[in-house]
């Protein structure tokens, strides 16, 4: 091919790839399955944050009457240790906050210290801690992450990448299988490049992919605020900004292999059987992850192993356990990774693509190129 | 002018196509006839490019086809098939975007294309509640929802009922009529009997004749006649260069051979009686394609 037609033939890609991608984002947006399920899973992100804070109880909010000096430094002490401080003028007031069930506790000034504790049912020990005189403690293992969270947090992160990768993985490859079982795939590969088909396959699903995760870290937000966990957010900020470049790179890198599990079948039925290994490189990252956070060893390899690192690394992070560079390795090494699949697998995607008679074998895709 | 230029193909050690030459003139109707195996998918596949030829050359006047001529060719495959759960209009006019058009382009065209197939009502139904024949019918909107620049159809009429044929008979006159180069394939001769104008035979894999119809019948003609006389055709037996076809009573069919020229058949048959009908035999499509296949 001269190098005219090289160029005629890459301007040509991407406003195909363009329309292709179009038509695979309008027709999973109207897939009743597909929103329905979508709706679910914020749902039950939503409440996965905000149900356990809210039993868990959070920082207590606490009305404090700034009437006098000892209920001014209560007040002080309170913002100090972390509760979320109402200042009211009298006592009357604070009493009346915690009546309505406004706030978790009242400061008042008729105590023997010069305030008093008021709760509904329970002590809140919290607040009676914090304005407590405590005798110097010193932790000998201290550690920097509630374990709990230390160990939640992991397990959401390989959650959700699993989710979203498989439910648009596997879109990608029924949306290729599909094309081949009702053999429009033939009328489409005689007007646009073969790649601009997979390239439009995998932008779309990775729009869509990308914007669940965007629309899960919005819920996210607005369940940690609905929650009152905001410590929480700081905590695992830095590790969703990291996330969501290793999210991309890693959900690209998997297309390639959807797509080729796609097309090496020719119907949807026969999907499973190809999707399998797929399915497994998806699968075992996120077991090891979810049960080796633990391990600090075992998470740093898996932080640089590419199927493992869209998870690993920002869980690293989390913990506080990675260098500053050592993301940017991890992400370059995928990169390369993702890079490397997607030639791979567009060249056995156009070598399965037109054989539409029951299974191709993966090596005579790498061999028989479709043109 | 769509050329076919010495092109090869096999599959594995099966070569299916050997040295395939022929043209499709702009304006005709191209009829490519073969039975099945005989090569035609391939080679209509080589020309969309769908398929690579091993060797051979495709020129769209007289230049090596672009992708870009080949995106406003239009194709319909021997499988048919479209997406299901799309809308008729929809589906239209996204296949017409691929093929490089505007929206607005490809809604008016798919409009007017669903207005003449009577698919209009349809427009807003999914492929797959549609009914077989409006399903076909929406095939061929597919193949020229663009206004191609040429037509290649594999096996149009196969499965079609005869009021669909006829719809789409007149559709791709009309398109041929437009000046657009239409090739199709079909194994029923009848069919293509009436309706190309240029006919390419193959077997094989080889190109076993090609030109209009019209000359290939007078080629093929050979030297047959068909000779009607008052009373008993009988004596031509006896005439050296003369072999009998067919003869019942008054009517006769010979075939002419070595010194036996038609104007001495028919000197020597008005010397005996009165001569009611001579003419040359023409042969048919369906014969001609037995004689060079055979």
């Amino acid at each position: 091919m001269s190098s005219t037609l090289a160029r005629t033939a890459e301007t040509r890609l991407w406003p195909a790839a363009r329309l292709v991608a179009g038509r695979e984002m309008r027709v999973k947006l109207r897939d009743k399955t597909f929103l329905f399920g979508t709706v679910f899973y914020l749902v039950f992100t939503l409440g996965s944050i905000v149900v356990p804070t809210l039993l868990g109880g959070g920082p207590d909010s606490v009305a404090v009457a700034t009437r006098t000096d000892a209920g001014r430094a209560a007040a002080d002490k309170l913002v100090d240790t972390g509760h979320e401080v109402r200042r009211v003028p009298d006592d009357a007031a604070a009493e009346r906050l915690v009546r309505d069930g406004d706030v978790d506790a009242a400061v008042v000034g008729d105590g023997p210290d010069g305030v008093k504790v008021q709760a509904m049912r329970e002590a809140p020990t919290d607040v009676v801690e914090a304005l407590s005189v405590q005798p110097e403690v010193q932790l000998l293992d201290p550690d920097a992450i509630d374990p709990v969270l230390a160990a939640l947090v992991p397990l959401a992160f390989a959650l959700i990448f699993l989710l979203t990768t498989i439910t648009f993985g596997v879109q990608i490859a029924q949306s290729i299988t599909e094309e081949k079982q009702t053999r429009i795939v033939e009328i489409l590969v005689a007007a646009v490049p073969v790649r601009a088909l997979l390239v439009g396959k995998i932008l779309a699903n990775s729009l869509l992919a990308l914007g669940q995760i965007v629309l899960t870290a919005l819920v996210a937000v607005v369940g940690t605020q609905v929650a009152h966990a905001t410590t929480l957010l700081t905590l695992i900020g830095p590790a969703i900004g990291w996330f969501v470049p290793f999210f991309v790179v890693g959900f690209v890198m998997l297309a390639a292999l959807w797509a080729v599990a796609g097309a090496l079948v020719s119907r949807i039925e026969d999907l499973a059987s190809s999707a399998g290994p797929v399915q497994l490189l998806v699968m075992l990252p996120f077991f090891l992850v979810a049960f080796l956070s633990q391990n600090e060893t075992a998470l740093t390899v898996l932080s640089y192993v590419p199927f493992a690192a869209p998870t690993a690394m920002p869980v690293r992070l989390f913990l506080g356990q990675a260098q500053p560079w050592e993301p940017v390795l991890a992400l370059v090494l995928l990169l390369a990774t993702a890079v490397a699949f997607l030639l791979v697998g567009a060249r056995l995607y156009e070598g399965s693509l037109l054989r539409t008679s029951g299974r191709t074998k993966l090596a005579v895709a790498w061999r028989h190129r479709a043109r | 002018m769509l050329s076919v230029s010495a092109v090869n193909r096999a599959f594995g050690d099966r070569q299916v196509l050997h040295d395939v030459s022929f043209t499709i003139a702009p304006g005709r109707m191209t009829g490519f006839v073969g039975v099945n195996g005989a090569g035609k998918t391939t080679t209509m596949r080589i020309i969309l490019g769908v398929l690579a030829a091993d060797s051979g050359t495709v020129t769209w006047h007289d230049r090596p086809l672009t992708r870009a001529d080949r995106q406003a060719f239009g194709y319909m495959p021997e499988e048919r098939g479209l997406y299901p759960k799309m809308r008729l209009r929809e589906q239209l006019v996204y296949l017409g975007r691929l093929h490089g058009m505007s929206a607005a382009d490809a809604g008016r065209s798919c409009d007017l294309l669903l207005d003449r197939l009577g698919l209009t009502e349809r427009a807003g139904d999914l492929l797959d509640t549609l009914s077989l024949g409006n399903q076909q019918r929406a095939q061929i909107a597919a193949a020229l929802v663009h206004e191609p620049s040429a037509l290649v159809l594999d096996e149009p009429f196969s499965g079609l009922d005869p009021l669909a044929v006829d719809v789409i008979v007149a559709v791709l006159r009309e398109q041929a009529a437009r000046g657009v180069p239409v090739l199709f394939s079909s194994h029923q001769l009848d069919v293509l009997e009436r309706l190309c104008d240029d006919v390419v035979i193959i077997d094989g894999g080889r190109i076993r004749a090609a030109g209009s119809r019209d000359e290939l019948r007078r080629t093929h003609a050979g030297h047959r006649v068909e000779l009607v006389v008052e009373t008993d055709a009988g004596w031509l037996r006896d005439l050296p260069g003369v072999e009998i076809v067919d003869l019942d009573g008054a009517r006769a069919v010979v075939e002419l051979s070595g010194a036996a020229d038609d104007q001495w058949v028919l000197r020597q048959a008005l010397d005996r009686e009165p001569v009611r009908v001579f003419r040359p035999v023409v042969p048919s499509l369906a014969e001609i394609f037995r004689e060079v296949t055979r």
